[in-house]
């Protein structure tokens, strides 16, 4: 028998949304409406596992009476309240967030990314030949993952899973300010020598690729990465009596990455290093 | 929270530095050196560690006032000391200006490069400086010297503030001197309790140890011990504030910044001193800054004693009738703030004084704090009162250290007098002030990024909703003022709401004060009934004749032609003629400032202070100034296609940017290309 998690009933919630009468549980935020509505609002920093930090503003949308754009990912809807996620205004600011984000970061493995710049016509190489970029080298210090810092958009997304939202471990934050503000551990130290315990959550959430497993920042610098090839079996971590769901992601019969399906219920797509990461006894024939 | 700390060991003046703030550590967990049988059976930690996240910043300001610097084992230390793991305290160590995490020297010259002073010779400055101490940044010498952002000392500029790290002053006991104001050889605070009290007049720069008070948070004052007397004198802890400032000035202020001369009494920046009809300025220059007897004489709890007739609801009903609104540039209507803090269930409630004045060109509150420091502490208890709270935070900008210096004077008197504490004035209500020091964040002027910054966190703004009445400081209703706001509740208090309601126009009521600097004949302070012009106020302060621009609420604000000193300063007037008036800045620049140059460090100022958190605010400010940086030498077609690539960015910034500082940094230069016609 499944259990249905059942919820005390929401009222609802009525506003317009580009024009049309919504009706939201109370609480959603605009892009739960969006969503709800089929509307495809671009994302980066919000993710379905942690709160909102909204701090890449790539969802923002108009709402009527309002000084600035609001971002869709954490304004809630409030009865009345008039949104248009298409506005001029909204797409004009959709349009240079991503310009300045794809001139200053490698977005190339970022999902979609190339999509939306196409969308919105976006030209981020109009800031010319000088433009700062981030121009960092990937830190390897370590078997088992990666950060290409290069391609880091400083969503603070990998800060909250590692810190209070879930791990709890607090290896990393992000240091110095502005422009120069990286992802660091406490004064730049190896990932070896910091509290990080390997759970690979923060590789779970970063919207970019600039954490990714070893095997698969390896294989894409030897242009063996090949997603279409690639098989997702879920099954369930061995190692432990929690029963955390695995995702094992197979290419020409090796294990590549490990994920954890987002809304199992005992991992919210988070794992440990065993599930994670110790996948290589499967492979050693 | 499971910590883990690298093998760095602090030594034992760093280890000195923040047991002189948190008191000896009462447990190997702590990081006592040794380990008892009792820590073994026992942890401390969880909630109770962690609520005192809150000395984080006072605790890295310990280090690096005595160090200089933060080296790695002084951060693991502090972090075992109060349960904050050490990538966050790295963090928000690298945050701050003012903090460094890289062994530097002693002594720091930072050299105020903003529009004031730029117009004041600060590049020659400059190059005078690199010529004797090598280039900015260079640790040439022991001193290691900085381009700024502004001092807040725009009256005299072009300024600069040395800080030379060393040992409080109260490491030694001695008796205070209280009351008497000789400048430059202040006499120091004492400090709460049983802890060690300063010399008077021992050291002419004045000990600065802001924060390092603890108040009614369940630590025992008597435990708190100096650092053990050294046989060899010890470099002390000393700044020096020198403006206006001259390349042998500096190097002699650096050399031995405890004997630098003194600063000329704040009144000196009140061209109005003694003019009657003052309300706000009328006690600068006329009381002992030091004598809470004096300020007694002059008016001073007058106002407390009628709010307390009035009561709570009392004072709010009349201050709200009086019709006063927010001087830090947002113009909230004060009365309606504090109703919605009061009338929150959520306790406790909390008041925070933002006096984290950095906007390039206001020094209004610090001439307050500087010449009047009592007014600032009755007001907020007065604004204390009203909202419900028992705690006030007084968040005092790190580059103000005469005026942390007279403010905690004033708390420790008025505690002392039973005007602050458990019964103030014998009327059953409990109120204290903690002084919490900012340590070269801009961004910490913005609302919610001051209370994480009070709270331990990296100054980042919120989002908003929740707002701070609602969920403020430590998550909890929290009434949040500007110096300048607050000390107008005494007025309307004394004179009452219909006398303060007819100054001023009818939606600007009272008097404002306007920070006049650049090319004036009389830069200071001065204070207008709102609806005076901008012509009227230049009158006063002696104009350029050559006057190319006016810019108006600072780099967050707006430029004005010569031509156009009819605008009415009051929030619609400036609102009407598409400017802003921001927190009373009017800063005069005549013909002979390069526009284009000053627009471009208006940019640098905005990229290097945006926190970084939203993409439109982090990379736009680059893009800005790299565009401007291209046509600093460029006009009419040439930089056409620039000042669209400007246009586009800034609106996203405009629109898109969580807080005030992404949506206004780019303001002033969109009103200099439309207003000014720069680059034409």
């Amino acid at each position: 028998m499944t259990a249905i998690p059942l919820q005390l009933p929401r009222r609802l919630v009525e506003f317009t949304l580009d024009g049309q009468e919504t009706r939201v549980p109370e609480g959603s935020t605009i892009l739960d409406a969006c969503r709800a509505a089929g509307k495809d609002i671009p994302t980066l920093c919000e993710g379905d596992t942690l709160t909102p930090k909204n701090a890449c503003r790539v969802c923002v949308v108009e709402v009527e009476g309002a000084r600035v754009l609001a971002p869709a990912c954490s304004r809630k809807a409030e009865a009345g309240m008039t949104v248009s996620t298409d506005s001029p205004r909204a797409r004009h600011s959709r349009k240079i967030v991503l310009e300045l984000l794809a001139s200053s970061t490698d977005l190339s493995t970022t999902p979609r990314a190339a999509e939306w710049i196409k969308e919105y016509k976006a030209r981020p190489d109009r800031f010319g030949p000088d433009a700062a970029r981030l121009d960092e080298e990937p830190k390897v210090d370590n078997d088992l993952y990666v950060r290409d810092y290069d391609k880091c958009i400083q969503c603070y997304k990998c800060v909250d899973a590692c810190g209070e939202q879930w791990q709890n471990s607090f290896a990393i934050s992000v240091a110095g300010r502005g422009f120069d503000a990286r992802i660091s551990t406490e004064h730049d130290t190896p990932l070896t020598d910091s509290a990080c315990v390997y759970c690979g959550n923060c590789i779970e959430v970063c919207p970019t690729g600039a954490l990714s497993f070893k095997s698969e920042f390896d294989m894409r610098e030897a242009g063996t990465w090949n997603e279409s090839a690639q098989t997702e079996t879920t099954t369930i971590c061995a190692y432990c009596g929690v029963g955390c769901n695995l995702t094992l992601h197979v290419q020409e019969n090796e294990i590549v990455k490990v994920t954890s399906p987002h809304d199992n219920p005992v991992t919210h797509g988070n794992l440990c290093i065993k599930g994670r990461f110790g996948y290589q006894h499967v492979q050693q024939r | 929270m499971d910590l883990h700390f690298g093998d760095s060991e602090p030594t034992d003046e760093e280890r000195a530095a923040v047991d002189a703030l948190l008191g000896p550590p009462a447990s190997a967990w702590e990081g006592a050196d040794d380990r008892t049988d009792t820590d073994l059976r026992w942890a401390r930690g969880g909630r109770e560690a962690r609520e005192r996240r809150d000395l984080l910043l006072p605790g890295l300001h310990a280090v690096n006032d005595r160090i200089g610097w933060i080296s790695e084992g002084a951060l693991d230390y502090l972090c075992r000391r109060l349960t904050v793991p050490p990538a966050e305290a790295y963090g928000v160590a690298t945050f701050y200006a003012m903090f460094a995490v890289k062994p530097r020297p002693a002594k720091v010259l930072h050299v105020c490069t903003d529009v004031a002073c730029a117009a004041h010779g600060s590049t020659a400055l400059r190059a005078a400086l690199e010529d004797r101490l090598g280039a900015a940044g260079s640790a040439g010498g022991g001193v290691l010297w900085q381009p700024s952002p502004c001092l807040g000392l725009c009256e005299r500029a072009p300024a600069a503030l040395v800080v030379q790290a060393g040992v409080p002053s109260g490491a030694t006991a001695a008796t205070v001197n209280a009351g008497s104001a000789r400048d430059g050889a202040e006499p120091a605070p004492p400090l709460a309790g049983a802890r060690p009290a300063w010399p008077a007049g021992a050291d002419p720069a004045g000990p600065v140890h802001g924060g390092a008070r603890p108040v009614s948070r369940g630590r025992s004052d008597g435990t708190v011990t100096g650092p053990e007397p050294r046989e060899t004198p010890a470099r002390r802890y000393a700044t020096a504030v020198v403006a206006p400032a001259t390349a042998e000035a500096l190097v002699l202020a650096a050399a031995e910044p405890g004997a630098a001369p003194a600063e000329p009494a704040a009144a000196m920046a009140v061209p109005q001193a003694g003019q009657p009809g003052l309300t706000l300025l009328a006690r600068i220059g006329a009381v002992d800054p030091y004598s809470l007897d004096d300020y007694r004489a002059h008016g001073g709890y007058t106002a407390l004693r009628r709010a307390f007739e009035l009561g709570p609801a009392g004072v709010i009903r009349e201050v709200t009738d009086a019709g006063l609104v927010g001087r830090g540039g947002a113009a909230f209507p004060t009365g309606r703030k504090w109703q919605a803090t009061a009338s929150q269930p959520a306790r406790p409630h909390y008041l925070v004084c933002n006096a984290d004045e950095s906007e390039p060109g206001t020094f209004k509150d610090r001439v307050v704090m500087e010449g009047d420091p009592y007014s600032l502490v009755e007001a907020m208890t007065i604004a204390g009162y009203a909202v419900g709270a028992r705690r006030g935070f007084l968040y005092l900008r790190g580059e103000y250290p005469r005026a942390l210096r007279l403010l905690q004077h004033a708390i420790d008197q008025a505690r002392a007098r039973g005007l602050l504490g458990d019964d103030v004035l014998g009327q059953g209500y409990a109120f204290d002030i903690e002084i919490r020091r900012g340590a070269g964040a801009y961004i910490c002027g913005e609302e919610t990024a001051l209370f994480n910054s009070i709270e331990g966190y990296r100054g980042e703004p919120r989002s908003k909703p929740p707002f701070p009445v609602e969920k403020g400081l430590f998550g909890r209703p929290t009434a949040e003022n500007n110096v300048e706001t607050l000390i107008n509740v005494l007025p309307i208090l004394t004179g009452g709401a219909q006398a303060y309601a007819a100054i001023g126009t009818g939606q600007s009521t009272g008097p404002k004060l306007f920070c006049v600097s650049g090319t004036v004949e009389r830069p200071g302070i001065y204070e207008l009934p709102f609806g005076a012009t901008l012509g009227e106020l230049l009158e006063l302060a002696g104009p350029s004749p050559t006057m190319r621009a006016i810019l108006l609420g600072g780099a967050a604000g707006g430029f004005v032609r010569p031509d156009e000193l009819d605008i009415p300063l009051t929030f619609e007037g400036t609102r009407a003629a598409g400017t802003t008036l921001g927190s009373g800045v009017v800063l005069v620049l005549d013909d002979t400032v390069e526009l284009p140059r000053i627009l471009l460090r208006i940019a640098e100022f905005f990229r290097d202070e945006s926190c970084g958190q939203c993409v439109p605010c982090r990379v736009g400010t680059v893009r800005q100034e790299e565009a401007l940086h291209r046509i600093v030498d460029r006009t009419g077609a040439a930089a056409a296609d620039d000042i669209a690539l400007l246009r586009e960015v800034g609106q996203a910034m405009k629109d898109a940017s969580i807080c005030g500082l992404g949506q206004t940094a780019w303001s002033a230069v969109e009103s200099a290309i439309d207003r000014l016609g720069a680059y034409k």
